[in-house]
């Protein structure tokens, strides 16, 4: 019996043990080392002649970045963009999910298909393509509309919202979708039965129903707002409108490769995955008590 | 009134579909066309059909680096995914199946780990990784996709529903060990649940950004969206760099649809199962 138990014991530590090796390799050490490095600056000694000392500065570097204006800067970026995306991303997919479920849509795997198709075209491609369609000369759309400057400073937060939206609308709408589907027959049934037309049924009863699916793909929304990085680096190079400290990330990018701080960096990677986690915290909190 | 509404909703659903795949359709159309047609002919309109010399073109770049990154997204993609999803299921069976001190616990841990975003961790995993030196490798940007705490959760949950204890304990009074009994009886079960955790891993793999554009020089290591977004930085001195990003891009994204289209039954039960409960 207990040479079982011993067994059994191997067996466990064979199946997580790779799992948990490296999750504490790429998640929990660089983590713990990014906060260790967020603790230290580097100072040059004297007059900025010979070499650097490497100093312990505790919170320094966060009051740092939080006091540094293009830090804060990015967020009001994501703060905006998330304005713009989140009530376009999450209207767009419930009413294109409510419309292919209202029994009144023809087609409905193949529009479930070629919404989904930006999906698995790659951040990066998604924002290479669109950049081109942005793009004066080579864009078809940018003469049609009267030469629009899409990438200028005022318009290119729209636009990069527009290719997120892209991106994202039919995954989401799948997601929308299996959940309505999942709605029993008779509740329907009930709400018909009580004289509740199409809009009705819609908006009091499929839509409270599947306010779980929502309020999940809202809590992936937010925090993959915060991470916004592929498609305003790509969009970089060739729009005024993004400077390379444009995003809470780029931000990150920049201090460790343009600045080669990696003392800021650190911090500021951990300052974007605390709020992140905050983030997640809050709403699955908000959505458990509702 | 009945009919109007039935023509409105399939309008809306066109337009928007419209919007979903005429991108697509002007990248189709852009790499069939030499430099100055792409400037000088309406982007939805086919013009001198040279798709052909484009991707002569694309393959004789910088000795042909282009397929150089084609076998490395194959790689750190295809080979993630397998030993990330093998790695899951392990996993999420031994927490479905086993009792042992602390579990719940370590549990928790997974799910805290499907709260922290990846690109979090991108410039956490560089600073460590200089400082071990293995900045620059292969390595780099291949192990830290093996972890994905979702597809634990996952194969949690679906060895819960497929998996029963009663063929389990058949396997074992037939005298197969632990492994053996994983292996040969509880895998086969799992198969859906490695096949959605594989195409998840897959897709993010192919579309991560962040960590080789932080971890790599070496242009032979690059991923397919690396050496492309590097492309298209030269573009702006070079425009005939424009012509290899197009192409390049349609060459990168039709064996991926073609992939998703054909193993759709997979991708969707993993969207749906993460949120639908």
């Amino acid at each position: 019996m207990r040479s079982e138990a011993v067994r059994r014991r191997g067996a466990v530590a064979l199946f997580v043990g790779p799992f948990f090796v490296l999750f504490a390799a790429v998640i929990v050490a660089p983590l713990g080392y990014a906060v260790y490095l967020s603790l230290f600056s580097e100072k040059s000694s004297g007059l900025g002649f010979g070499g650097t000392e490497t100093v312990f500065v505790g919170l320094g570097n966060y009051l740092d970045t939080l006091k540094d204006r293009a830090f804060t800067d990015g967020f009001l970026v994501i703060v905006g963009y998330c304005l713009l995306y989140i009530p376009l991303m999450i209207g767009g997919a419930l009413g294109l999910a409510l419309l292919l479920d209202s029994g009144l849509a023809r087609l409905r795997r193949f529009f479930q298909l070629a919404l989904f198709m930006p999906h698995v075209v790659p951040g990066v491609i998604a924002g290479l393509i669109w950049l081109y369609l942005y793009l004066p000369g080579i864009s078809p759309i940018v003469d049609l509309l009267g030469g629009v400057d899409f990438l200028g400073g005022g318009a290119v937060l729209g636009s990069i919202v527009n290719v997120a939206l892209w991106e994202w609308i039919g995954y989401n709408m799948i997601i929308y979708f299996a959940a309505l589907q999942a709605i029993p027959a008779e509740v329907l049934e009930a709400a018909r039965m009580d004289g509740a037309g199409r809009l009705r049924t819609a908006f009091s009863v499929k839509l409270p129903l599947i306010r779980g699916a929502v309020i999940t793909t809202l809590l992936f929304t937010i925090i993959g707002s915060l991470q916004l990085f592929t498609e305003p680096m790509v969009f970089d190079n060739s729009s005024d409108g993004v400077v390379s400290t444009w995003t809470p990330n780029m931000y990150a990018y920049n201090e460790a490769f343009g600045n080669n701080d990696y003392g800021q960096a650190g911090a500021a990677s951990i300052l974007l995955a605390l709020l992140a986690a905050v983030m997640s915290y809050v709403v699955t909190k908000w959505s458990n008590r509702r | 009134m009945k009919w109007m509404s039935r023509a409105t909703v399939n309008l809306f659903l066109v337009i928007a579909a419209l919007y979903t795949l005429l991108p697509l359709t002007w990248l189709l159309f852009a790499s069939t066309k030499t430099l100055d047609d792409l400037y000088g002919t309406p982007g939805f309109a086919f013009a001198d059909f040279s798709l052909i010399d484009n991707i002569r073109a694309v393959s004789s770049e910088n000795g042909g680096i282009f397929f150089r990154w084609y076998l490395n997204s194959v790689l750190y993609a295809g080979a993630g995914a397998a030993v990330s999803a093998l790695i899951s299921v392990m996993c999420g069976f031994a927490f479905d199946k086993y009792a042992w001190f602390g579990k719940e616990k370590m549990f928790g841990l997974v799910l805290l780990g499907v709260l922290v975003p990846t690109t979090a961790t991108a410039l956490p995993l560089y600073l460590l990784a200089s400082k071990v030196g293995v900045v620059n490798t292969f390595w780099a940007v291949f192990v830290p996709a093996l972890v994905h705490p979702f597809g634990v959760y996952l194969s949690r949950v679906l060895s819960a529903g497929y998996v029963p204890n009663e063929v389990l304990e058949a396997a074992r009074s037939d005298g197969a060990g632990e492994v053996r009994a994983f292996v040969r009886v509880a895998l086969p079960m799992l198969l859906p649940a490695f096949v959605t955790i594989f195409l998840f891993q897959f897709t993010a793999i192919w579309n991560n950004f962040f960590l080789p554009l932080v971890m790599l020089n070496d242009q032979h290591l690059y991923p397919l969206s690396l050496g492309l977004f590097t492309w298209e930085k030269q573009g702006n001195a070079f425009p005939e760099f424009h012509t290899l990003v197009i192409t390049g891009s349609l060459l990168s994204v039709v064996p991926l649809l073609i992939v998703f289209m054909s193993l759709q039954r997979f991708w969707k039960a993993g969207m749906t199962a993460g949120s639908v409960k």
